[in-house]
């Protein structure tokens, strides 16, 4: 088989890569692959369908119609399992190969385990494709108890959501001893600890696993006290590493996750890397990160696609800023929402900065009604934000964060109003740019 | 073709932070008087007294869609809007990390994100804002209906950068639509190619290069020809205004005169600007031109413009408006009853054309040329049914803009004394006079005059 495009991966930085080359190449043949045997979804809902909040059919981001309207060759259960980049082919695991002009990996990310003796033997789960979230409510559907392993996001919402199936859920932090240590600072994370242990999940930040030992389908964890968890269900969530293990020698350079520029190029002629998978500019550093967010992953895969199509735009669509194509990447901020148990929260940029690195931070604590609000400057620059219950624009302070946007004399009032201060910040800067533009 | 959508435009400078925009949300969206439940906010309460509302743009490409792992947003490629799927949605709210506007927020007392969705076409916010701060455009149902039709002019074309007669010519043709003959007399119209090139016309229809001076009466006598034989074909003449109110005059007056079953529309860019621009009986007092020359001793034309549309008025046609690109809704409810009324008799729209070669401005500004002349009632909208003997604006303009404001954008005005705008504002000022006058007595009196 030929295809002039050809994308490995049907989530977020495929999907929208594909709708960026359709707007540029309205004929040019386009194959997309999922190694899963469903249409697109998005492991962020994964958690959602653990509990039973949605049900599957209801959430997949595009339906057949779609692809056969935007003339795409959409395949399931395809997956690859070698690059050859200079035969310009992939091979697949039931050894039919794909030629390409133009790929883009987009496979995201496997989940990692952690080097706990008897845990690779034992009959744990994750949490990360559509099939993990079908075995796990599988097995819940019989289970009591439940053992998760991980307090970052993944473990969080699964916890959660095993908890609200009636399940007697063990909350197991891994090397970290914090909640979310990814995104919320200690205050934070305290309170939506307790939340967690009001809800009836245990979750002792002291317990951590020393071994798991596996006897007859049933696993038993055992902690570092001593104390030892028989469980039904074991879900492992301590992080995930970019899907690579199909590169071969195609020479595409990797270091955690495929190394690529701003254009979402790999060092390789012709293949372009995005989303989870790819290790990319980072927003304040120099060095390349991966970010393993959903935002990131859209933008990302808009970029490779725009690239991919060869839309002479973007090489000449240059800005003030050092003189970089203006629709290049710039660097992934961090943000992320966490909704448990009714309550919201988000963290967006640098959010677990504090004094002592020279920010000035600015708090806001009411942990009776389980609310926390942060906004961390550099200057006269807000860098991050955290809030938790409170009612603020994440999306607004992302944006001031990206387009750097010097506070000067509004600092104060920006910290004691924040709301409307950021919307008034973001309406102004949007008709500036308007205004220069015109 | 992309698809052109309804927008909610807003004017913070308008806006007083009165919050009825708030409180008439609620109330249509949640059925309450807690403001929480508005899609729209209003920015409040900074020192500094700021105020505007804020509220989803529906944007083109929405991030909120794009972050969202449900599918629970979509942009409806009907209406633009942005939808919300409640059943879909788990609330996870990362579409409000995506949006950079806010237009989609968190609202606690209902555990899940609301955007504005216009209400479904007709917004109650804009009914209430007293200050105008909040506008539902819906001009772009006139692109997307016409986006529809074919479009019968070639892809390709030879006009100027920046010329307002592409989007005429191919916004006509397509309403007009293919059971159409076009006559296009020497001029811009052709000259872009529209009656083609080695032996190619630039139109799907048939098209036709008459002379100068006899447009109107060749296409009456094909007209005639063609319901002779039974078919009802309409014929159609785009024309500059030489070929309408100079050259081509004695023929057009003969033919509106007689009640000819023909639709004129004169693209009036006042001059000959395809020759050179020369002056022509449309071009206005003061105006440079190759042949108003501006130096020692000639301030550039020294007689004034006739007033083409009113001298049409007078031939008793069936339909006389005037028009202009910028307000393109008005152009085509104007261009459908002109072709109606091209059914029973004469129809004459003038469309005052601005040239970017000719007058001198910048490329991009062509729209804006046409919005100050109406602005500042240079070129006032109305116009006449004679079947319903009614004379009215269409976008009547109660408080004009400073004269200075449109002349100054136009290199063939820039050497214009005081006194010679001075003119300008008098000419300006007796003709909306005369109109406003004729608007008031009713079109009967001038009808017995006739
Ligand atoms: C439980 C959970 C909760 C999350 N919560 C959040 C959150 O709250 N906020 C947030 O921003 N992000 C969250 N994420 C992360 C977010 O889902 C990812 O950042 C995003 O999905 C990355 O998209 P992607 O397109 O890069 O890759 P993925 O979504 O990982 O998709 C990879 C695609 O590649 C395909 N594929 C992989 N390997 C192959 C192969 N060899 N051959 C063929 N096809 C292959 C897969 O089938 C799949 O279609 C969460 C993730 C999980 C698992």
């Amino acid at each position: 088989m030929q295809t002039k495009y050809l994308i490995i991966g049907s989530s977020h930085a495929g999907l929208t890569a594909a709708e960026e080359i359709r707007v540029h190449d309205a004929g040019g043949s386009l194959t997309m692959l999922t190694m899963e045997d469903c249409l697109p979804y998005s492991p962020t809902i994964l958690p959602y369908i653990v509990e039973g909040k949605v049900e599957e059919k209801l959430i997949y981001l595009r339906d057949e119609k779609y692809f056969q309207e935007k003339n795409i060759n959409f395949l399931k259960g395809k997956k690859v399992v070698n690059i050859d980049a200079k035969a310009s082919k992939v091979s697949l695991a039931d050894g039919s190969e794909i030629a390409y002009e133009k790929l883009l990996v987009a496979t995201g990310g496997n989940p990692t385990v952690p080097p706990v003796p008897g845990l690779k033997e034992a009959n744990y789960l994750v949490l990360q494709t559509m099939e993990d979230a079908r075995k796990i409510n599988e097995v819940a559907k019989n289970a009591k108890h439940a053992v998760v392993m991980g307090t970052g996001l993944v473990g969080m919402h699964a916890a959660e959501a095993l908890g609200k199936k009636g399940l007697q859920v063990e909350l197991i932090r891994g090397r970290r001893r914090a909640v979310l240590p990814n995104y919320f600072d200690s205050d934070a994370g305290k309170l939506i600890h307790q939340v967690f242990l009001d809800n009836g999940i245990n979750c002792d930040l002291d317990k951590h696993v020393k071994e798991v030992e596996s006897a007859n389908g049933k696993s038993k964890v055992v902690l570092d006290s001593g104390e030892a968890l028989e469980t039904d269900l074991l879900v492992v969530g301590t992080g995930v590493k970019p899907r690579i293990d199909f590169l071969g020698d195609s020479g595409i350079q990797a270091d955690k996750g495929i190394l690529v520029d701003n254009m979402m190029k790999t060092s390789v002629e012709n293949v372009w890397a995005a989303g989870d998978v790819a290790q990319a500019a980072d927003f304040y550093g120099k060095e390349k990160v991966l970010t393993g967010i959903l935002p990131d992953a859209s933008d990302q895969g808009k970029i490779a696609g725009l690239d991919m199509a060869g839309d002479k735009a973007v090489n000449l669509a240059f800005d003030e800023i050092g003189g970089q194509a203006a629709l290049s990447y710039r660097g992934g901020v961090s943000m992320n929402t966490f909704n448990f148990y009714g309550n919201k929260s988000f963290s967006v940029g640098l959010s677990l900065a504090n004094e002592e690195d020279g920010y000035e931070i600015d708090t806001m604590s009411l942990p009776t009604s389980c609310m926390y609000q942060k906004l961390v400057f550099d200057g006269d620059f807000l860098v991050g934000a955290v809030g938790i219950n409170v009612t603020l624009d994440p999306g607004i302070l992302v944006n001031i964060i990206r387009l750097k946007i010097d506070l000067k004399d509004k600092k104060a009032e920006f910290a004691s109003n924040p709301l409307d201060m950021s919307r008034r910040i973001m309406w102004d800067s949007w008709r500036g740019a308007i205004n220069t533009a015109g | 073709m992309g698809n052109a959508y309804n927008t909610l435009v807003v004017y913070p400078e308008k806006c007083n932070g009165c919050g009825e925009c708030e409180k008439a949300c609620a109330k249509a969206k949640a059925d309450s008087t807690d403001i929480v439940h508005s899609r729209i906010k209003v920015l409040k309460n900074l020192e500094d007294e700021y105020f505007g509302p804020v509220v989803c743009m529906q944007c083109g490409e929405p991030s909120c869609v794009k972050s969202c792992p449900a599918g629970a947003l979509t942009k409806n490629p009907e209406t633009g809007v942005v939808e919300w799927d409640e059943d879909k949605c788990v609330s996870c709210t990362i579409c409000t990390l995506g949006c950079p506007y806010g237009g989609i927020y968190y609202n606690p007392l209902m555990s899940n994100v609301m955007k504005c969705d216009h209400c479904g076409g007709d917004p109650e916010c804009v009914k209430v804002c007293e200050p105008k701060a909040i506008e539902y455009k819906t001009e772009a149902n006139v692109y997307k209906d016409q986006g529809e039709r074919e479009d019968l002019f070639a892809p390709g074309l030879a006009a100027c950068l920046g010329c307002n007669m592409e989007i005429l010519i191919r916004h006509t043709l397509r309403h007009v639509g293919p059971n159409t003959v076009l006559a296009a007399p020497p001029g811009c119209v052709p000259g872009i190619a529209v009656v083609g090139i080695n032996g190619f016309t630039g139109t799907k229809v048939p098209s036709f290069h008459p002379l100068l001076t006899n447009t109107a009466s060749m296409l009456a006598g094909v007209r005639r020809y063609y319901k002779h034989i039974g078919r009802d074909v309409q014929v159609l003449a785009l024309a500059g205004d030489g070929g309408a109110a100079d050259v081509g005059f004695q023929s057009l007056s003969g033919a509106a005169e007689r009640g000819e079953e023909v639709l004129f529309v004169c693209i009036d860019n006042e001059g000959y600007m395809n020759t050179g621009m020369q002056r022509s009986g449309t071009t206005p007092y003061g105006s440079w031109t190759s042949t108003t020359p501006v130096g020692s001793s000639l301030p550039g034309k020294s007689g004034d413009q006739k007033y083409m549309p009113l001298i049409m008025l007078m031939h008793n046609c069936e339909y006389v408006a005037t028009a202009v690109m910028a307000y393109m809704e008005d152009y085509h409810e104007k261009l459908e009853k002109a072709i109606q009324a091209s059914k029973k008799g004469f129809a004459y729209l003038h469309v005052f054309s601005p040239c970017t070669t000719g007058w001198r401005y910048p490329q991009e500004k062509t729209m804006e040329v046409q919005r100050q002349a109406v602005a500042t009632n240079t070129f006032p909208l109305w116009e006449y049914e004679r079947e319903a003997e009614k004379f009215a604006f269409t976008h009547p303009v109660d408080n004009p803009t400073s004269m200075e404001d449109y002349i100054g954008m136009l290199g063939k005005f820039r050497h214009l004394s005081k006194e010679q705008i001075d003119h300008h504002r008098n000419t300006v000022a007796t003709r909306i006079n005369l109109l406003k006058a004729i608007a008031e007595e009713g079109i009967k009196p001038l009808k017995a005059a006739v």
